[in-house]
């Protein structure tokens, strides 16, 4: 597999699948995706980079752990929801809000955030596992 | 909330600050410490009046109102006394731990678990709730561990930690059913409803099991034989747990609950059966191991384990001037007991040595500790004029009664308390008088923190008979009141009154002198009699948990044989076995379905995926069935699509990518054969299970299909989706707003199976130990 195509094209193929993750889950609260599925797509460009290029490779690109970046995910999940005791309503109550940069009106909410939560967790545990069985065919 | 509530916590929060304290300011940070329970003494102390007028406080927060549970207290005459104790001398104990281990570089950590601990007693004794009781008892059993084993570097001092939690635990999850088992009978979940509806739960069939519930708690935490053995164990803990723990809190806990739920639980025969026969067995047991002891700490153990029996004795009696008694002889032993295992740690801690035969003539050397000593040690022997006397006058006044019962129960009682004598005579005495003995350490008398404590309590002792009256009205009275739940006066009073409770006292005084002037002697017969007995609880509670160990090993070992396909096979199997035998049991089999109607591409694609299939199962080698199983994968995801499911269908692409390059990377490391052959025998098992499996699957699927759809949820989700949730994306609002909670609960188990798929990775490969390291008792 370690062709020099593959190793050539890999990295600009993981760009173009991490930005395509970031769209997908992004766009997920009103078109098909989400951050579940948004994680995947970029776990599998990570799972790809290190097939081609090597673990180090992904390892130093991502900078943090992948397990680090999991937990982060997880932590900013369970905060989310966490927002809503300032405004005396149940956990997990979605609350939103409205934000201007310029001209552009942009809908913030912590749903948003719990489904980036989301994503970090799969981003993170997924491309974990597939860099430490990676890692093992090397030695 | 009350200023009382933030009172009760103030020890937790002391508990925290007490590491950084003596970090920064060392060992004397303690009596900056030594402020919170003071202040909580004094302000529990404001309630005494109230109490004494005979009224109850209650009051608290609601914790998890749809359990019932709150965060409630009740201050009456019961809980007041204990709370008093426990702060106060709670106070002394932190004082004494500074001096104790003033140069023990884990001090903060060490006051941290008291404090701790303090509250957590606090809370057993105020609690009101039933659940905030169950939790606070936990506490107890979970901080006293960390505090027995607060040296852990020693194999004997774990062993005792872990003992007292498993003994002291067992018990607490008792305690849970019993709560439980109350509540259920008579529908209450705070105590101070409860203890006036006693009738309820006394009339009640399932009186028995509530009774032996609370009774298995009892008597596990305040070591009723045959559980009596953690106690002495737990002695391995420094000098200031032991003196704390085993004084006037935690082991006092079981007799507080029998105390407690003496209005509830309480005169019936059973209960006063059952209670003075535990009782009078601990205390004689106990009593007659004491003898035998050598060393102060151990011999004030066991004493400790044979008051609490005489306390449960008198608790169970069933006459109002017994339970006057217990409440008499409780507050008394809380003070001398405290005072005394004080005085074991600095005669200990100054002269090198706990061995009563390698001690004496220390008193011009220890003056002031001297003095402690004698004055708990007296009280101790029930000598006048001590509260110690009026305790044993007021039990010998109550149980000393002409039916049989009651005479083999006063017979047996004046022997343990004569044997109770001689030990304090022993302890007060030996180390002290006599000729100067040459200890391991120069000895000589510790420093204030040390002895401010022992002296503080001794003299308590004293100055409680003097000021009897005092005594009776704010403390004796109104706990006798609020155990027994009816009005009790006390009157005891340091005087010789001529009668049959002075001539009790007269026969316990001389048989304790003559046993006294043969200690070594009766010393040594204790000790053969146990090397012919040669086997007791302690032994037996080993032989327990390596008997537990041994057992879950046979079972792991059948369950975990570590062969993949025997996992998978099995649980292939129950699931398709379960699912066609309730379709069958039931009579919901599916009905044959009709041959449906779809277009040439949907025809196509199922087509595709049952090729992916055929492929799976005439694939040569490994790597090609799983490459084959993702046409499959692949083919399912578009019907998907084409079936109008788009996240489904997407989500299902991704995870058949990631499937197969996962399970490739697998097989690249696991050495295998390229090929897979086996016995013909196996396949056809395998293909049965395979069918059994996928078989009862599809019935499944069909049954649910032909139920009727009820649009219930649909219809909200897409009527509200776009409302409430500002999303279009009616799964993705499911996932993230609607259901919210359970993604949480996904993702977290998304992320451990992550950290454990890594851990298994990374593990190598090693024997397997199993052994379980047992660590035999000192002995």
């Amino acid at each position: 597999m370690n062709t020099v195509i593959f190793r050539a094209v890999a990295p600009y193929l993981t760009a173009l699948m991490v930005v395509f993750s970031v769209f997908i889950l992004l766009r997920g609260h009103n078109e098909p995706g989400g951050g579940f599925i948004g994680g995947l797509i970029a776990a599998s460009a990570f799972a790809m980079y290190g097939i081609s290029n090597g673990v180090a490779a992904v390892r130093r690109s991502l900078y943090f752990h992948p397990i680090s970046i999991a937990g982060f995910g997880l932590l900013l999940a369970g905060l989310s929801g966490a927002l809503s005791v300032f405004f005396h309503v149940p956990y997990l109550t979605g609350l939103w809000t409205k934000v201007a940069i310029g001209s552009v009106e942009l809908d913030l909410s912590t749903p948003l955030f719990f489904d980036i939560g989301v994503y970090c967790v799969v981003v993170g545990a997924i491309s974990a596992i597939a860099l430490a069985l990676e890692e093992r065919q090397a030695d | 909330m009350s200023v009382t509530l933030y009172i009760l916590m103030a020890p937790f929060l002391a508990a925290l600050l007490s590491p950084v304290l003596i970090r920064f300011l060392g060992h004397r940070a303690v009596w900056l410490l030594a402020l919170v329970p003071a202040f909580v003494f004094i302000h529990l102390s404001g309630y005494l009046p109230t109490v004494a007028a005979g009224e109850a406080v209650t009051g608290g927060i609601q914790w998890v109102p749809s359990l019932g549970a709150n965060l409630s207290y009740l201050i009456d005459g019961l809980s007041l006394t204990f709370a008093l104790l426990i702060s106060g001398i709670g106070t002394l104990i932190i004082l004494y731990a500074g001096g104790y281990l003033s140069s023990h570089p884990q001090l903060g950590r060490f006051v941290g678990f008291l404090f701790l601990f303090m509250g957590s007693m606090l809370w057993v004794v105020m609690a009101d709730g039933l659940i905030a009781l169950f939790v606070a008892w936990e506490l107890t059993s979970i901080t006293s561990f960390l505090l027995i084993g607060f040296d852990h570097n020693r194999a004997a001092s774990r062993r005792a930690a872990i003992q007292a939690l498993l003994v002291t635990g067992a018990g607490g999850l008792s305690l849970l059913a019993g709560v439980v088992v109350l509540n259920r009978i008579s529908g209450m979940t705070e105590l101070s409803l409860l203890i006036n509806g006693g009738d309820v739960v006394r009339d009640s069939p399932y009186y028995l099991l509530a009774l032996i519930l609370v009774l298995g708690a009892a008597f596990t935490k305040s070591a009723q034989f045959p559980f009596h053995f953690w106690l002495p164990n737990a002695m391995e803990a420094p000098t200031p747990v032991s003196a704390f723990l085993h004084s006037a809190t935690m082991v006092k806990a079981g007799v507080y609950m029998l105390m407690r739920l003496n209005p509830v639980l309480g005169d019936t025969a059973v209960w006063e059966t059952v209670l003075p026969l535990f009782g009078i067995v601990t205390l004689v047991t106990a009593t007659l191991l004491a003898v035998r002891q050598t060393d102060l700490k151990l011999m004030l153990a066991y004493t400790t384990v044979g008051s609490l029996g005489l306390l449960v004795m008198l608790t169970g009696f069933g006459s109002e001037r017994a339970i006057e008694g217990a409440v008499y002889y409780l507050v008394a032993h809380a003070l001398f007991k405290g005072g005394l295992f004080m005085v074991a740690g600095i005669v200990d801690h100054e002269s090198g040595t706990r061995d009563i035969r390698k001690l004496g003539g220390l008193r011009k050397a220890m003056p002031i500790t001297f003095a402690a000593a004698a004055l708990a040690g007296l009280s101790m022997a029930g000598l006048p004029p001590f509260i110690g006397f009026i305790a044993k006058e007021e039990i010998y006044a109550a149980i000393g009664k002409g039916d049989l019962w009651s005479i083999s129960l006063t017979v047996l009682a004046i022997f343990g308390n004569a044997l109770m004598l001689v030990i304090g005579a022993a302890l007060a005495i030996k180390p002290f008088l006599g000729a100067k003995v040459e200890t391991p350490k120069h000895a000589h008398e510790g420093p204030v923190l040390l002895w401010l404590g022992p002296l503080t309590l001794s003299v308590m002792g004293l100055l409680s008979a003097l000021f009897a009256s005092y005594s009776n009205h704010f403390i004796i009275s109104p706990m006798s009141t609020a155990v027994a739940g009816t009005g009790i006066e006390a009157h005891g009073v340091v005087a010789f009154h001529i009668g049959l409770p002075l001539l009790l006292s007269l026969v316990t005084i001389g048989l304790g002198i003559a046993i006294f002037w043969k200690l070594d002697t009766a010393r040594l017969i204790m000790a053969r009699v146990l090397h012919i007995i040669g086997w007791g609880p302690d032994r037996g509670f080993d032989q327990v948990v390596a008997g537990i160990v041994r057992l879950s090993v046979a079972i792991t070992r059948v369950l975990q044989n570590g062969r993949m396909e025997a996992y998978m096979t099995s649980v292939f199997l129950v699931f398709g076995i379960s699912v066609w035998l309730s379709l069958i049991h039931f009579g919901e089999l599916p009905a044959w379905p009709s041959f449906p109607s779809m277009t040439f591409y949907e025809w196509g694609m199922m087509l595709l995926a049952l090729l992916g299939l055929i492929a799976v199962l005439t694939a040569y080698n490994r790597l090609t069935a799983i490459v084959s199983l993702g046409i499959q994968g692949f083919a399912v995801a578009v019907i998907f699509m084409l079936f109008g499911a788009p996240d489904l269908s997407f989500t299902q692409f991704m995870v058949e990518t990631l499937s197969v390059v996962i399970l490739a990377l697998v097989m690249t490391r696991l050495t295998l054969n390229k090929t897979d052959r086996r016995p013909m025998r196996e396949t056809v098992f395998d293909f049965a299970a395979a069918l059994v499996a996928g078989s009862a699957f599809t019935a499944l699927l069909l049954a649910v299909v032909g139920v009727p759809f009820d649009p219930a949820l649909s219809e909200f989700f897409s009527a509200n989706s776009r409302v409430i949730a500002h999303g279009r994306n009616i799964v993705n609002v499911i996932i993230v707003d609607f259901r919210g909670f359970d993604t949480l609960g996904e993702i977290a188990v998304v992320m451990i199976t992550g950290l454990a798929i890594i851990a298994l990775i990374r593990v190598k490969q090693r024997k397997p130990r199993f052994e379980y390291e047992l660590e035999g008792p000192d002995e």
